[in-house]
């Protein structure tokens, strides 16, 4: 591939969005929309579209796009239509530092020159995967041992494989995704081990990448020991109890050369903590308002790096709204401040964003703790939407429109999500 | 050609030794069986260097450690690795504690230990606030430290190899032959001669003596159990925290790593074959529970959930506990083994030592004009300020790209650790920290195997963690079959010949 010619770097942006990924380039279109002129996007890796690029299955889109499309194709969308808007994209390069005055601190092979002034920041660096150190298993440190995610990169990046009979811990959706891709690639996958009682991924997941596949899901069981010197040769699986502790007198040996890890993602947000900006102890993302603007003016953030989200079709678009907050920010577009905070109630872990407003509809998204079926999400005693079921695996959208807010002045509402009460009709007026 | 000593084995001490003899022109091999040095129990320690007060008296431990300590700041002044005098402190909690820190105080200044204070609880909790307020008074020893051991090794071979040491790496020792008046070592690939034979074989001490005919005291294998504390809790102690000793082990520690992570432990506990050939560094929910609540005693806010990493290591333990360290009735074979903690402190003192021993052999030791003590410090990224960076980065752009976003390391930083030596995965992880972040290797792992694999002219297959059967991807099923195989997309082409 050619090398295209280095990017002409301004010294200042209206909007400078951190990370290439759906989050970034959807917040670059959003700006753009909104009447930044000059909107830059940094990624660090070669090619901008971030964990899409590696994700060559099929299953992103049809909520954004209505077809079904691979991971590159989706963003191959958006990077298309952050070409047409003249948004700058500067690839293979780092951003290191965001300072309090929104100077940008970038490192790139070509322009390791001067920072970047921006009027506003958005931050959409993405998430990491939870690794196995995360969940503490006990045994040796052999090589084999590795997230999910790496050996998605090692096969469908790289051209490579990870082993030859694969384990596979935890039920997420990436896990899942990389035991039908490696079958399909002649490795044995001998079993997914998931703690919980209930997979972790999607359920379509769950039926087309394993039990069209024949691969035995293990619930309520957890790997207990690493097992080989240089690399590993078995695990050690053991069923849990109800608190989760494993059952060591049930435990059995499992061969194979390789454990991947699918147990979750983490928000990447140094770059936030060192800005300063308001983290939630929950998601461990920024604390967003309802323009998914931080606890620092003029800093925006969405995608991965402020909650973990299953489908990309959210990701693209929370960041349109980040973007065009942040293009509105710049060019002084004037928007109501949030009048109500949300709390997370029953069986609710966390809301995004924490706050709205009275005077315009919201998308607030959040997740549960536990399953449930039959039951009910209310917000506050102002609406209460019936939902089949919940699971901690899928994340739960909420429409907030004005209507219900129109006899509302108390401030704060609790989010939560109950059983249905048989013959109760109280605020199931929607 | 004839070496005047060979060296077995490439830990900390067999550097250090290496580093010392090379100041003379004796001309020196030092073999190691592993495709790196350090990669033994020299990286898997906690990193103290002792204050020097704390062996037991008449013990050749006593005798090495607190000048071995002093020779460390020397160390560190010409090599590159971190090192900082943190200071330690030994907690009392009963009356009975109270008396052994009296005697640890008595015994450490017998011995030149400078700078020991007792302090009492007040003074502790204004130091320590986060230490339990059970605590009734500590014994403070400045002197004491911290290093980055794996760094320690990297630099003591790397300087020792400048001044003229042959390094053979993935050399197992095999068998020693006796030959005239001296030895004729025979590893995986090939023979080494060599009038003397140092032994610092570490965990195989005993069988390695053997080889040549000389008598050792069995080695046995004692575990330790270590556990790393996320970044958030960085600065939570700024000092080597020990609970008062009872027995051989000193017990669960708090350590301020010279990163600034917080680690705790280590366990004592023999491995389960108890024989020195074990292939046990596994750690263990019993070890975790010891060590967290040993931890928690000493201070009540650390938590098992905020451990971030885990290891195990193996002390070399001789019969009698001491270092063995001396000639043996084979005229010519030293042993320096059995060398347990405080080795890692006691090393540069062995190491003189030792080459004080070789010249009474009869080695001639006639100083290098040419010795050059000093080595470049590796570029550290992370630590430079923008301007500095961009300053490195103008000048190789390889500075301008990150390979580890955790620890924000460039690819320049990799390129020059392979330079330097790294082979494997975990050599150029604690050379660089490269893949020791939060991501503990998720996002970079591929960047920098097929940094490794393109350096040193390796196929991706043949990139491993820690050398040997450690290999970390293979070939795809029907590329093996294929020879028209595609070239990988960064342009790699070991795809086909893997
Ligand atoms: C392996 C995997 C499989 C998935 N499968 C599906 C699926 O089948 N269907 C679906 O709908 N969704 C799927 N998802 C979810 C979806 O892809 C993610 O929600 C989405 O990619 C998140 O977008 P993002 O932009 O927030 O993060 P990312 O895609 O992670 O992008 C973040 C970008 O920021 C860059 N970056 C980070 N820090 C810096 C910095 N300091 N300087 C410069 N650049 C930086 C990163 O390199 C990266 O390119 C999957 C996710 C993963 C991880
Ligand atoms: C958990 C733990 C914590 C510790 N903490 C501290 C501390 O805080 N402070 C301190 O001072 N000390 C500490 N120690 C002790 C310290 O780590 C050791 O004393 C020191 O590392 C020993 O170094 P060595 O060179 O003798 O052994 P090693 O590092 O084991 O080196 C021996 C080398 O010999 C090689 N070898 C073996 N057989 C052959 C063969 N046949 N052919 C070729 N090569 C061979 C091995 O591959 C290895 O590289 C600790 C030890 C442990 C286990």
């Amino acid at each position: 591939m050619a090398k295209p010619a280095p990017l002409d770097l301004r010294r200042r942006y209206d909007v400078v969005v951190v990370g290439g990924g759906p989050a970034g380039l959807g917040a670059a279109v959003g700006a753009r929309d909104a009447g930044a002129e000059h909107v830059l996007v940094v990624d660090r890796e070669p090619e901008a579209g971030g964990i899409l690029q590696q994700c060559i299955h099929h299953g992103f889109g049809l909520h954004h796009f209505k077809e079904e499309l691979t991971g590159p194709e989706y963003a191959q969308r958006f990077l298309a239509q952050v070409t047409e808007r003249g948004v700058d994209v500067l690839t293979d390069a780092y951003v290191l530092d965001v300072d309090r005055d929104r100077r940008v601190a970038l490192l790139s092979q070509d322009h390791a020159l001067a920072p970047v002034d921006a009027g506003a920041v958005v931050l959409a660096m993405g998430a990491r995967e939870r690794t196995r150190e995360a969940v503490r298993i006990p045994g040796s440190r052999p090589a084999g041992v590795m997230t999910a995610g790496f050996a998605q990169k090692l096969v469908n990046v790289a051209g490579y494989l990870p082993g030859k009979r694969v384990a596979i811990l935890g039920s997420g959706d990436i896990g899942l995704i990389m035991a039908r891709r490696l079958i399909l690639e002649g490795v044995e996958v001998v079993g997914v081990f998931e703690l919980m009682p209930h997979a972790n991924g999607l359920s379509r997941n769950v039926v087309q990448c394993l039990h069209d596949f024949d691969v035995p899901l293990h619930l309520s069981t957890t790997v207990v020991r690493v097992h080989g010197r240089d690399r590993v040769d078995r695990i050690t699986v053991a069923p849990v109890d109800e608190a989760l502790r494993p059952v060591l007198s049930r435990a059995w040996d499992v061969a194979c050369d390789t454990l991947l890890v699918s147990i979750g993602l983490i928000p990447d947000n140094e770059l936030a903590r060192h800005l300063g900006v308001r983290l939630d102890p929950v998601t461990t993302g920024p604390v967003v308002d309802s323009t998914m603007q931080t606890s620092r003016d003029g800093v925006f953030a969405c995608g991965n790096t402020v909650h973990i989200h299953d489908l990309v079709d959210m990701v693209s678009q929370e960041s349109y709204l980040a973007g065009s907050a942040a293009g509105g920010f710049v060019t002084g577009r004037h928007t109501p401040a949030d009048n109500v905070r949300l709390t997370p109630g029953a069986n609710v872990r966390y809301t995004v964003p924490t706050t709205i407003s009275t005077d315009r509809e919201h998308t607030v998204y959040l997740r549960v703790q536990k399953p449930m079926t039959d039951c009910v999400l209310r917000l506050g005693d102002v609406h209460a939407k019936p939902l089949r079921y919940v699971v901690p695996a899928e994340m739960v959208t909420l429409k907030v429109r004005p209507r219900f807010l129109e006899a509302f002045h108390g401030g704060t509402l609790t989010v939560s999500v109950e059983t249905r009460e048989p013959a109760s009709t109280k605020g199931a007026a929607a | 050609m004839r070496y005047d000593v060979a060296i077995v084995g490439a830990g900390v001490i067999g550097c250090a030794i290496a580093r010392e003899l090379s100041r003379s022109l004796a001309t020196v091999a030092l073999i190691e069986r592993d495709v790196e040095v350090g990669l033994g129990t020299s990286k898997a320690n906690s990193g103290i260097i002792h204050g020097g007060h704390r062996a037991h008296d008449g013990t050749l431990k006593a005798a090495t450690e607190w000048r071995g300590n002093q020779l460390w700041g020397e160390l560190a002044k010409e090599l590159p690795f971190g090192f900082e005098r943190v200071g330690d402190l030994t907690v009392a909690f009963d009356e009975a504690d109270l008396a052994v820190l009296h005697e640890t105080l008595e015994q450490g200044r017998r011995r030149g230990v400078t700078g020991l204070e007792l302090w009492d609880a007040e003074r502790l909790r204004r130091e320590e606030p986060n230490l339990s307020h059970e605590a009734i008074a500590a014994l403070h020893a400045p002197s004491a430290g911290v290093v980055n051991p794996y760094e320690a090794c990297f630099a003591l071979a790397e300087s020792a190899v400048r001044n003229g040491v042959d390094l053979k790496l993935e050399h197992a020792v095999e068998g020693i032959d006796r030959d005239g008046d001296g030895f004729v070592v025979r590893t995986s690939r090939g023979d080494v001669a060599a009038r003397f034979v140092v032994n610092a074989a570490g965990l195989f001490g005993d069988a390695v003596a053997r080889m040549a005919g000389a008598s050792a005291p069995t080695i046995r294998a004692r575990k330790g159990e270590e556990y790393l504390l996320d970044k958030r809790l960085a600065g939570y102690v700024g000092r080597v925290v020990f609970p008062t000793p009872s027995g051989e082990s000193k017990g669960i520690l708090l350590i301020p790593t010279y990163d600034g992570t917080l680690m705790v432990g280590p366990t004592a506990h023999w491995t389960a074959d108890h024989g020195a050939d074990t292939t046990d560094l596994d750690t263990t929910a019993a070890g975790a529970a010891e060590v967290f609540a040993g931890a928690r005693r000493l201070a009540p806010g650390i938590a098992e959930a905020d451990c971030i990493a885990e290891f195990a290591g193996l002390r070399a333990v001789a019969d009698g506990e001491d270092f063995v360290i001396g000639a043996t009735e084979v005229a010519g074979f030293l042993n320096v083994i059995g060398i347990q903690s405080p080795g890692l402190t006691a090393a540069p003192a062995i190491a003189q030592d030792v080459v004080a021993l070789l010249a009474a052999q009869g080695l001639e030791l006639e100083p290098d004009d040419a010795f050059v003590p000093g080595l470049e410090a590796p570029v550290r990224a992370a630590q430079l300020d923008f301007e500095e960076l961009a300053r490195v980065a103008r000048g190789d752009p390889a500075f301008g790209r990150i390979a580890c976003r955790c620890e924000r390391v460039t690819e320049g930083e990799v390129r020059a650790a392979i330079a330097r030596g790294a082979r494997t995965m975990d050599g150029v992880k604690f050379r660089t920290r490269a893949g020791m972040g939060r991501c503990q290797g998720g996002f970079c792992a591929w960047r920098v195997m097929s940094l490794i694999a393109e350096a040193t002219d390796t196929p991706i297959p043949a990139v491993t963690k820690k050398g040997g059967g450690s290999w970390i991807a293979r070939v795809r099923t029907d590329a093996a079959e294929r020879s028209d195989a595609p070239d990988a997309p960064d342009g790699t082409r070991e795809v086909a010949h893997g």
